[in-house]
């Protein structure tokens, strides 16, 4: 797999345990195996029941919950590991891709909304990202990767002290970038981060907005930072 | 009608009708009950009326002359034809005068009203035979009264009400009223009543009969055009007579629902069609090419780019699934809790922000026009995919300019509707009928067959407008195609 290579050089690092919480035993296989081949351990819950007690007991990085499950459906099992404090990062599966679908599920103490079918190199890119020690980079106020910094307060972007210039949606697309610097970050994410919107472009809007950043951070630097993954989506990574 | 009397029961008018004869019936039995018990209450207190006139011209009498004049004047009046009963007793209970013979026992024993009508015998009415064979007994004989003519006495006699009072010197008087005219008239009032009553119940369930079995017919009709239509002819009606009465208001409306039924499932055939065509056809092209990988001999690099055009056209796939989906829930309708006040303003500063670097990348100028702030009610996700599927096309058809190519966006406010426009200089669509397809779902005009695309961003488009009380029109920009969104205005407080 193109897309699960780059990430998994990573993941070797911060290799993640994960709760899984789905009812179809081939998509439930599927995903283990693959979590595994990207480096992450994988733990399968077959009903919401079991995914609760597994949930509740064990230290998870984060959970991926099916929102359609016997026993118990997701959502509530959710509601409820969040009334008892736990605050795993989730990432739900759902079937259900609507607006409102998505706005109850966040709702319900999701922390992202995944519909299926998915790519499954979407998912991983998500589920990394969503691993709660990386968003321990939410309170820095500079970031650096590599010879590029980016002040979260001045607005200013350097790379090896030189000035760089950017447009402010440019600005924004580049701090997500940063922040999720040696993670995979897809398009739909950067859609739903930078622009907030939740839909599908119809052409390589979000490649556009990244080739134009990539000018502007690379032109003029013998070293490549911002890296293109082949099916998945985009890693800012310092050399 | 050859229909079994359980059949008959399971149709509405029969159960209605056997329901109303029930209910008529116990009124009926009420108020007959009511009438003969008014009747006769009426008639005894005119006859306790009768009796105290005489008693107190009695006692007048009395006091005049005493008990010789009472018995003379009691002897007078019981002769008397349709006399009243009266009757000096002494104290021992013997019959002293009167036109009485005899009584039922213990009438006379206690003072003030009988308790009950009582059975009493006139004075000659035991001898009536005899009366006929010409030998009268008696000269005190009553001439038959009324009643005793018309009512041969049986040995039971006749039945009266009557004050019993004592005089001063302990005789007893007896004051009475035969009650066979009160009775006689109750009976007559009762069958008037009966025979009216039965009467209009076997009318009104004659009516209801014909009215019920006429309104059955209808139903009956009714039913059997809907079998029809559930037999699978969706272009059968209901019959209609014209009578503009509740039963054609219904066929009416059926029919109406049956029209958008019939127009629903064009739809659906259409769009099965449309799918079976489009979604078959990259699924060939899936399947083709796995086939195509797994039969030569390739080197590793060559099935991992198979591969990945196989995914990358499952992508295309999903797209395309998700989008029909999302298509069918907006005409479905959409809970309101998904709609919120939308600065369509920012929205279009936002799209036009997204695909500025793909139209400046495929040498099109994007510009717009916006106002500081017009909100709607909606939802701000679904309008922005509406307006970036809109502008995606435009870019996309604007590539074709004879000029240099623009697409513009405009909103603005008219009356009240508030229109968001995208307005390309493309070929735009010059046949009419084309630009009104141009939505219908898949629907891709041969021209454009060639474009990347679903086929469905118009569509999604229209969708979503429709779920915002709005509508979406295509209109020629001259040259190229202007695509309308018009919201309704927000009403401001």
């Amino acid at each position: 797999m193109t897309a699960t290579q780059p990430s998994s050089e990573i993941a070797y690092n911060s290799a993640m345990k994960i709760l899984v919480m789905e009812d179809d035993r081939e998509a439930a296989d599927y995903l283990q195996k693959a979590f595994a081949e990207a480096g992450h351990t994988a733990h399968v819950a077959g009903d919401g029941e079991t995914g609760f007690t597994l949930a509740d007991a064990g230290d998870y990085d984060v959970m991926v919950v099916d929102r359609m499950m016997p026993r118990r459906d997701g959502l509530s099992v959710i509601a409820a590991l969040r009334s008892r404090g736990n605050t795993t990062p989730v990432l739900i599966l759902s079937a259900l891709g609507e607006v409102d679908d998505r706005v109850t599920g966040l709702r319900a103490g999701g922390d992202d909304y995944l519909t299926k079918p998915y790519a499954f190199s979407e998912l991983l890119a998500r589920v990394e990202v969503l691993n709660r020690r990386a968003s321990a980079r939410e309170s820095e106020t500079v970031y650096r990767v590599g010879d590029l910094e980016l002040d979260r307060l001045s607005h200013s972007v350097k790379r090896a002290g030189r000035e760089i210039t950017l447009q402010p949606r440019e600005f924004r697309l580049l701090e997500y970038l940063m922040r999720h610097a040696g993670q995979v970050v897809t398009r739909t994410m950067l859609l739903e981060n930078v622009w907030d919107y939740h839909f599908d472009p119809q052409t390589n809007v979000i490649d556009v907005h990244v080739s134009r950043l990539r000018g502007k951070i690379e032109k003029g630097f013998d070293k490549p930072i911002l890296h293109t993954i082949r099916g998945a989506g985009y890693m800012l990574k310092g050399g | 009608m050859a229909l079994s009397l359980p059949a008959i029961m399971k149709t509405t008018a029969a159960r209605l009708s056997a329901l109303y004869f029930l209910l008529f019936a116990l009124c009926a039995v009420l108020l007959v009950f009511y009438m003969t018990s008014l009747s006769a209450r009426m008639l005894t207190a005119q006859t306790q009326d009768t009796i105290n006139d005489e008693v107190l011209g009695l006692a007048r009498a009395y006091q005049r002359g005493g008990l010789p004049l009472l018995v003379r004047v009691v002897e007078n009046r019981s002769r008397q034809p349709g006399a009243n009963l009266y009757l000096i007793a002494d104290t021992n209970g013997q019959i002293l005068t009167g036109n009485v013979q005899s009584l039922e026992p213990g009438v006379i024993e206690t003072e003030g009203w009988t308790a009950e009508p009582f059975s009493y015998q006139r004075f000659g009415e035991g001898e009536l035979d005899r009366l006929r064979s010409g030998t009268a007994d008696q000269g005190t004989t009553t001439p038959p009264s009324g009643d005793s003519s018309a009512q041969p006495a049986g040995e039971k006699g006749h039945n009266a009400i009557a004050l019993v009072l004592r005089l001063p010197n302990q005789m007893i008087m007896l004051v009475g009223r035969d009650l066979g005219e009160p009775e006689r008239f109750r009976a007559v009032i009762k069958r008037a009543l009966m025979l009216s009553l039965g009467m209009m119940g076997l009318g009104g369930l004659l009516i209801w009969f014909f009215v019920g079995h006429a309104a059955l017919k209808r139903i009956d009709s009714v039913s059997d055009a809907s079998r029809r239509i559930m037999g699978g002819d969706l272009t059968g009606r209901l019959p209609v007579t014209g009578a503009g009465d509740e039963f054609d208001r219904l066929s009416e409306n059926l029919n109406t629902m049956l029209a958008r039924i019939a127009m629903l499932n064009e739809g659906l055939k259409q769009v099965s069609d449309n799918i079976a065509h489009d979604l078959k056809t990259p699924l060939t092209r899936l399947r083709n090419r796995a086939e195509a990988t797994l039969a030569g001999k390739h080197k590793t690099n060559d099935y991992r780019q198979a591969l990945e055009s196989t995914i990358a056209e499952s992508d295309q796939l999903i797209k395309t699934f998700n989008a029909i989906l999302m298509i069918s829930r907006l005409e479905a309708g959409y809970s309101s809790e998904t709609t919120s006040p939308v600065d369509l303003a920012a929205t279009v500063s936002d799209v036009v922000e997204l695909y500025e670097p793909v139209a400046e990348e495929a040498g099109v100028a994007l510009e717009a026009t916006v106002p500081d702030a017009i909100v709607v009610n909606g939802n701000r996700e679904l309008i922005g995919q509406a307006l970036s599927n809109i502008v995606d096309n435009g870019i996309k058809y604007s590539t074709g300019a004879t000029d240099a190519p623009k697409v513009r966006v405009t909103l603005e406010r008219v009356g009240n509707e508030i229109k968001l426009a995208v307005a390309d200089n493309g070929h735009g669509i010059p046949d009419d009928s084309d630009r009104a397809r141009a939505t219908e779902r898949f629907v891709r005009l041969e021209k454009s067959r060639s474009q990347p695309g679903s086929g469905l961003g118009l569509s999604l488009a229209k969708a979503i407008m429709t779920f915002h009380n709005g509508r979406l029109d295509l209109a020629p920009a001259n040259p190229g195609l202007s695509v309308v969104m018009s919201f309704p205005a927000r009403e401001t407080h």
